[in-house]
């Protein structure tokens, strides 16, 4: 993975407690929301949209990583209303919210909550909406490695990401991950069926990527949220997975580029 | 001393293919139940109502009922209704359950009128036992994982407001609410059933049994890690200012008598056979640590000494780690003819033989530990019915009457005798008076 060092490691103090990100870049900001098994650190995809003159702002959400557990949070949305509270903090708004797989969901659930913070959306791999087709692959019936591993498109790209066998702290971090997204998305897993209801006022120009080979989100839900939200665009990635972004970070970079473009 | 009899209740289907010695091993959570064939079900659920029957015959002071879900190695998921015919068809004996699973129930208000029906309909016999689950019970009925500790203490405190206070009140928890609690069923026990907390390795649950002063049941458990669980349960309970006793001490433990020792050996090996539980050391059974194991399910750095166990360590998917921790560099490999039954017997994990063999061994666990309340693990794994009434019939004739004078030897009294909340001694009413004014309390 690639060397972060051109990010620089920041924290802000919201009442709920402290939200750790990571920052760089000087253009337009981005704000990326991860998967349910944490923010890795910079990858070569948040590289990639600051070269092409972006500003990158990758959170731990509270809970995850560095920021504090609001051990209170009972739903997702709870977890929407403080990234939405850490973009005020910030005076990020309006912002490019990216949200990836479970960071998707939350993204989507703060895109519902009023238009002023939110200036485009990107959903990858995202998930959130109640399949029409297919089940959303349930991380609780499996380890951590087979979790991560069926994100992938095949073994071969996992291994490159993870190696053979996972450090520690990235174990570490499954595992903690793990929990915080029991405590707030056990049931129903990963899906809110009001949410539906909700997005079509969401008007802001929105792109939803996935991976032409997600095994996680079932591609219904790409349809779903290209249907229901008024102004989207979807594009599907050739050979990628559910890990859109690690697997393809040149091509996607170039997609949210563009979009980011065209909404200037 | 009180002494219970139990048994998983097995579903044993000869024809499943992972039946008996020669039987594939179960994946645990992984098996379709559409093979399930009631028919047989109406069987097994007859047959093991009848061997509480007879227990009780034998003289049984407990009959001891368990419950897990989703799973061919135990057949108690709706334990409350075995409890309910044992309260009608039985006598004498406690109907002692170990226990409920209290966080998987969204609705405790109807646990709490069925236990006190139960101890209605048996006329206060009912021992309540409630227990946290393993990661099997969260995902049979889809409780949140790292809530069930949470879960566990709430829906305790509500059951015995429920129990105890004057109804109509409300209940606005952090996870249960109910605006009307006036449930028109009260328990036959004043105030309520005596409640015993069974387990295998979580601290804070000892502490918290310990704070209120409930007899803790170690299930399984090896002796030293056990005698040391023990130890714990008796410093916090110093630190609350009392001394603990053996009522404040239950161990249930795989014991099998037989008439020979030929017979013994031949129905103490089923015990590891299938289906009996995966979490048992060597057994056919294998457990997907990553379920046992829910997120947030238990803390992972507030694990009693028992977790050096395998069968603990595996029920609460950590078998991997408890390898890793317990492998030195001479134990890497076992001996190529290694036999668990024969492992398991030298630790005292699995008792079996005839009475005169089976006694002292049972001595020495009584010795060892202390408890005053133990349960006999009989008849489960591939064993039959004939198996299990033999040994019941020799425990009746044999083993349970050596086993008192042995317990009345070492002072061992039961939560029936010396009241744990009390540390006095129990006036029976129907004893003309009381033999023995002192409190039997010491460190254990």
């Amino acid at each position: 993975m690639q060397d972060s060092h051109e990010f620089e490691q920041l924290q802000i103090t919201l009442p709920s407690g402290d939200v750790a990100y990571i920052k760089a870049g000087d253009g337009k900001p981005v704000l990326y929301l991860h998967h349910s098994w944490g923010s890795p650190g910079a990858l070569p995809f948040h590289h990639n949209l600051i070269t092409s003159g972006l500003s990158a702002i990758i959170p731990d959400m509270p809970g995850w990583g560095g920021s504090t557990r609001p051990a209170w949070a009972r739903d997702v949305r709870d977890i929407a209303i403080l990234i939405g509270c850490a973009i005020d903090t910030l005076g990020l708004g309006p912002v490019t919210l990216i949200g990836a797989g479970f960071g998707g969901y939350v993204a989507a659930e703060l895109a519902t909550m009023g238009p002023s913070r939110i200036a485009s959306l990107v959903l990858m791999g995202a998930v959130g909406l109640y399949p029409e087709e297919g089940e959303i692959l349930d991380q609780m019936m499996l380890s951590h490695r087979q979790y991560i591993q069926e994100s992938f498109r095949d073994r071969k790209t996992y291994i490159e990401h993870f190696g053979e066998e996972p450090e520690t702290q990235i174990r570490t971090l499954w595992d903690l991950s793990r929990e915080m997204t029991a405590r707030v998305s056990w049931k129903p897993y990963m899906h809110n069926r009001r949410l539906q209801h909700l997005l079509p006022s969401v008007t802001c120009p929105s792109l939803i990527v996935y991976g032409e080979k997600d095994e996680v989100a079932p591609r219904s839900l790409a349809r779903q949220f290209e249907r229901i939200l008024p102004n989207a665009k979807l594009e599907l990635v050739p050979n990628a997975g559910h890990l859109v972004e690690f697997e393809e970070p040149k091509v996607v970079a170039d997609l949210v580029c563009e979009h980011v473009r065209r909404i200037s | 001393m009180f002494i219970g009899h139990f048994t998983e209740r097995p579903y044993q289907d000869p024809e499943s293919g992972y039946f008996g010695a020669t039987g594939r091993s179960i994946t645990d959570l992984t098996m379709s139940n559409a093979s399930y064939d009631p028919k047989l079900g109406a069987r097994l659920y007859n047959r093991y109502l009848d061997e509480k029957i007879y227990a009780e015959e034998m003289g049984f002071d407990g009959l001891m009922l368990n419950e897990h879900h989703s799973t061919p190695f135990c057949m108690g998921g709706v334990m409350n209704l075995e409890a309910a015919i044992l309260a009608r068809i039985t006598h004498r004996s406690k109907i002692v359950l170990l226990g409920n699973i209290l966080p998987i129930w969204d609705d405790p208000l109807f646990l709490a009128e069925e236990l006190a029906e139960i101890d209605m309909i048996s006329e206060g016999r009912l021992v309540t036992g409630w227990v946290r689950g393993t990661g099997r019970e969260s995902v049979a009925h889809n409780a949140v994982a790292p809530y069930n500790w949470e879960r566990f203490q709430e829906a305790h405190d509500f059951i015995i407001d429920a129990w105890t206070r004057p109804g109509p009140f409300r209940w606005e928890g952090e996870h249960y609410h109910f605006r009307y609690v006036n449930p028109w069923a009260r328990p036959y026990q004043d105030p309520h059933p005596p409640i015993w907390i069974p387990g295998v390795m979580s601290r804070n649950t000892v502490a918290w049994a310990a704070e209120k002063r409930y007899p803790y049941v170690m299930l399984a458990t090896e002796l030293e890690p056990t005698k040391e669980s023990y130890a714990y349960y008796t410093e916090v309970a110093q630190e609350h200012g009392y001394e603990t006793g053996t009522q404040h001490r239950g161990y249930l433990f795989k014991v099998h008598v037989d008439e020979t020792e030929e017979l013994a050996e031949q129905a103490g090996r089923k015990f590891v056979q299938g289906p009996s539980n995966p979490f048992l050391e060597g057994n056919q059974g294998i457990v997907r640590p990553f379920i046992q194991n829910l997120p947030g399910l238990t803390q992972r750095n507030n694990l009693l000494p028992t977790m050096r166990s395998f069968a603990a360590a595996a029920s609460r998917g950590r078998a991997a780690q408890h390898k890793a921790e317990t492998r030195k560099p001479t134990e890497q490999k076992k001996p190529e003819k290694f036999d668990t039954y024969v492992d398991q017997t030298k630790k005292y994990s699995i008792i079996s033989g005839t009475p005169k063999t089976v006694i002292p061994k049972v001595k020495h666990v009584l010795e060892t530990l202390r408890p005053g309340s133990i349960f006999f693990w009989d008849g489960d794994g591939a064993m039959s019915h004939e198996d299990s009434m033999r040994s019941l019939r020799l425990m009746g004739s044999d083993v349970i009457p050596a086993v008192r004078e042995i317990a009345d030897e070492l002072e061992l009294k039961s939560p029936f005798e010396v009241d744990p909340r009390t540390n006095q001694p129990i006036v029976d009413p129907n004893e003309s008076e009381s033999t023995d004014n002192s409190s039997e309390s010491e460190s254990a």
